[in-house]
């Protein structure tokens, strides 16, 4: 029996240790906000926080979830405005929509742990997340606005 | 005159003996019409509608529903149409909601979200929906009160009658109002456009904004219904095989494994049917998967199993090389002017096979029970995937229903509903509802792939180094091959992007088209055949220029010629993106003006550091005129693209933030193109199998600052032309041409890669 805590929630899994937490999250509990993208950690689509770090859901045995506080897109802001989300709407940073919520996620973590955050810094994390509609101009200015009204 | 107007629909549906016509190449005038040639959204299959009862709903307590019959899949058409509805309705944006119409284009009117074609089609239907729903409410007001309806007045989501300072709102006039009879279309009062609140302006977001950025959009992947199962097929690692031999005990043991259901290989052509092989079906996904990876499968590899890019490039180049092709153009006399001419340049471009790599893959889930059907997919095509689905499944098109999802990204994929088929087929088998997953590999190993192409351009110059003899020769596999069985040559349409139109001011032109076969499945990928059309012409321009000795911004616009208007079918195209060629001419004022509008703004001419250059290119397409100028630098091999200036003239605007934002798009997947992306083949197989090896943008890689210049011409009276694609063609020549001025070194086979490492 695997004990994590996802968005607050204590939840027990008795399956497949090895099933990535991409796949319980999306099948065993419903939520869906985290996306299937690549399964080997090179789109970031699937980024949670685990114990606050930004983490790929698709490579992540729930063994390795073990203990650990998760959280998602659904439970990233009681009332989905952190810094990072109202930027992304004030922005239209959005296309598809599809990779935003890894983008978010992502970006909330970057956002929430770096004062003085620069363009380098953006390059460096946000490379891991990958875009098709092409929205990563839009994605530095939001985390850009981001950090300007402050993160956590 | 006669236009053959294909849209993709009726090539894909038609391949009964009418429309083979167009696939075998007949030529275009050789029939008389008997009827009114049709363009635009009455061209498409089902036309429009513009019944406000079809598309508009009010509640009493006055929100507005907007019904959207287009998919949407990032260019914001959701958001658009409603825009547009609301404005000619003058309701209040905060009490307007959207939903998604399911597949049912007799009532909805066409559905193939494709072609740049939303609003284009269905800004005046929907503009008259508004109007008209508008002027019901109108008229529920004045019978209300007794007075004469001239005497009222519709404004921000109420009802006014000023004589006597009363007012009913929307929610209050709906009842009433859904009883009146629809007006008649003629006598409907649009807004005059410096009226509009919304349509043209930048302060309306994205419906799905909050959503989208707390994770509560569906999506096709997303679908959960009870008692669903999940299932992810082993498919023929080449385009045409079999199962040979199959031992799925080891898979029936995963924990959570149901079944293993094998899927019969399709009939030829194979249009859009699932392509066979093995389906495991489970509790969850990750079962699925891991049985998947159980299975022992002995592959039939079939006649593509010899299928390699480095061969197949080399048989492309030798059709190229002869005059064989098949004749598809010809203005002047193109041997006598290349005879006489002062020089002559000779290139040949190659463009790889591409992935629409959309970042949702492909995924469907269906309920097949009781002789009815329900899906629930992320398709551009509802429509097509009702009508395939009822013929697979052997049940009325009435006893099946699409839900549209939202679509994380399409580019062409998913017209294709290949794998909402399969979710029937085993939905049926198993007597549950079942989704059907396809992993990044399965998407990239078997997609519909943008066509590989050698295109070889050759010009003759005159003493001035201006082209006076123009010879393009194409050679790629087409769109037909999906269609009919074994087609060598491209059909109009795919001969009407950028080459069939080629509108260069150049006297002697010809183009010839030598046979190219498929060997896999050949698809849409946006902006299609304007991709190599594009390259090839754009590059070959600045390589002219170069040979002449001139400036290639100069020498661009001096070959685009005086500002004309161009009839498209006078210059050898019967396609013109499906539009009244009269209505929609190639205007060369429009491409000189977005041309010198990104040569301005980049700076063209400005003193360049070691390794930096700018470059040009320009292109029509989708009915739109897009010019782009970019800015590379190249340093030890590595090319970065720092700043891309991009011009779009597609008429009057609905809703400039998406125009921006699909333009941004556009330049960063040109970006990719141009540097990185490629789809090649080994033995029949796709030898890219995820985002580690196709390589795609990523924020490091995309260019910092992309600037987007939307250069208006024309009212909203006058047509609009296309946004979701006419971007991305100029943008890969741009670069190109821009790593010439930096390097030196003219790149003609893409993508870039490690070419300029020494």
């Amino acid at each position: 029996m695997i004990s994590l805590s996802v968005n607050g929630e204590d939840r027990q899994f008795d399956g497949d240790p090895d099933m990535p937490l991409l796949w319980y999250l999306r099948d065993e509990l419903g939520l869906t906000g985290t996306k299937f993208g690549c399964g080997i950690a090179q789109c970031g689509a699937c980024v949670v926080h685990m114990d606050d770090y930004p983490t790929f859901a698709c490579v992540t045995p729930m063994a390795v979830a073990e203990g650990t506080q998760v959280k998602t897109i659904e439970g990233l802001s009681p009332d989905g405005n952190h810094p990072v989300q109202v930027a992304w709407r004030d922005l239209n940073v959005s296309q598809c929509g599809y990779c935003q919520a890894g983008q978010i996620m992502q970006a909330a973590a970057l956002v929430d742990s770096t004062p003085d955050l620069t363009d380098e810094d953006i390059d460096t994390v946000m490379t891991a997340n990958l875009c098709r509609c092409g929205t990563y101009p839009r994605i530095r200015a939001a985390i850009q606005q981001a950090a300007q009204a402050g993160g956590k | 005159m006669r236009i053959a107007n294909v849209s993709r629909r009726s090539v894909l549906l038609g391949m009964g003996a009418g429309s083979l016509v167009l696939a075998v190449g007949l030529p275009p005038r050789a029939q008389e019409p008997e009827e009114p040639v049709k363009f635009g959204a009455d061209a498409m299959p089902n036309g429009w509608q513009d019944d406000p009862n079809v598309f508009i709903s009010i509640a009493p307590d006055g929100i507005v529903t907007v019904t959207v019959h287009r998919s949407e899949m990032g260019q914001g058409v959701r958001t658009s149409i409603a825009m547009v509805v609301a404005d000619e309705l003058d309701a209040e944006w905060e009490q307007v909601r959207v939903t998604q119409a399911p597949g049912d284009e007799p009532r909805y009117g066409n559905q193939d979200t494709d072609g740049s074609r939303s609003l284009r089609h269905f800004f005046q239907p929907m503009r008259r929906a508004g109007a008209a729903a508008r002027t019901m409410l109108e008229e529920a007001a004045a019978q209300q009160w007794g007075v004469p309806v001239e005497e009222v007045r519709a404004a921000n989501h109420q009802v006014t009658h000023e004589a006597s300072g009363r007012t009913l709102g929307y929610g209050e006039l709906a009842a009433a109002a859904a009883e009146l009879a629809v007006p008649d279309r003629e006598g409907l009062r649009l807004k005059n456009p410096a009226e509009f609140r919304y349509v043209g302006k930048d302060s309306i977001g994205l419906v799905d904004n909050m959503d989208i950025t707390t994770g509560h959009t569906t999506y096709g992947i997303d679908v959960r219904l009870d008692g669903m199962l999940y299932a992810v097929i082993a498919r023929p690692p080449v385009f045409g095989g079999r199962v040979a031999s199959l031992d799925d005990s080891a898979a029936l043991e995963v924990p959570g494994v149901e079944r293993v259901i094998t899927i019969d290989p399709p009939t030829v052509p194979t249009a859009f049917q699932p392509l066979g092989g093995v389906a495991v079906v489970a509790r969850n996904t990750w079962a699925a998967m891991k049985g998947r990876e159980a299975l022992k499968i002995e592959w039939e590899d079939g006649e593509h199993g010899t299928y390699s890019s480095d061969s197949f490039r080399a048989q492309l180049e030798e059709a190229v090389s002869t005059a064989d092709g098949k004749l598809v153009l010809n203005r002047g006399d193109v041997d006598e002017a290349m005879a006489g001419a002062s020089e002559r340049v000779v290139a040949e471009y190659y463009i790889p096979h591409l992935a629409q790599a959309p970042m949702e893959p492909p995924a469907a889930v269906v309920d097949v029970r009781d002789g009815s059907a329900e899906a629930w997919a992320c398709v551009q095509a509802p429509q097509v995937t009702r009508l395939r689905l009822a013929e697979r499944l052997g049940i009325p098109e009435d006893k099946v229903t699409v839900n549209v999802t939202l679509l994380g990204g399409g580019f062409g994929r998913k017209s294709k509903p290949d794998f909402v088929l399969e979710a029937a087929i085993l939905s049926q088998a198993m007597g549950a509802p079942v989704k059907v997953t396809w992993t990044r590999e399965d998407d990239l190993h078997h997609g519909f792939y943008h066509t590989v192409s050698v295109e070889r351009m050759e010009a003759g110059l005159d003493e001035a180094g201006k082209p006076v003899a123009w010879l393009h020769r194409t050679a790629a596999p087409t769109i037909g091959s999906i269609f009919a069985p074994d087609p060598k040559e491209k059909l109009p349409f795919e001969l009407g992007m950028g080459l069939t139109n080629m509108p260069l001011d150049i006297p002697n032109v010809r183009a010839e088209n030598p046979q190219a076969p498929a060997h896999v499945r050949i698809g849409w990928y946006r902006s299609v055949s304007n991709i190599p059309h594009a390259f090839a012409i754009q590059s070959f321009v600045a390589e002219l220029a170069h040979a002449a000795g001139r400036d290639p911004r100069d020498y661009l616009l001096e070959v685009i010629g005086p500002e004309r208007l161009i009839d498209p079918s006078e210059i050898g195209d019967v396609w013109n993106y499906g539009e009244n060629p009269e209505r929609y001419p190639i205007d060369t004022g429009r491409l000189r003006r977005v041309t010198e509008t990104v040569a301005d703004a980049i700076g063209w001419g400005r003193q360049m550091p070691e390794g930096s250059g700018l470059g040009l290119a320009a292109h029509y397409s989708f009915v739109t005129h897009v010019a782009v100028a970019a800015e590379v630098e190249v340093t030890d091999g590595t090319v970065r693209v720092p700043r891309v200036e991009i011009a779009v003239d597609c008429g009057a605007h609905v809703n400039p933030d998406r125009i921006r934002s699909q333009m941004e798009g556009a330049v960063i997947m040109g970006v990719g193109q141009a540097l990185t992306s490629q789809i090649t083949f080994q033995d029949g197989r796709a030898q890219q199998d995820n985002f580690d090896t196709y390589l795609i943008p990523r924020m490091e890689t995309a260019p910092r600052q992309i600037n987007v210049h939307l250069v208006s011409s024309g009212g909203y009276d006058q047509p609009m032309g296309g946004v979701g694609e006419p971007g991305l063609p100029p943008v890969t020549p741009a670069i190109v041409n821009a790593i010439f001025a930096a390097t030196g070194k003219r790149i003609r086979s893409l993508p870039v890669g490690d070419q300029l490492r020494s």
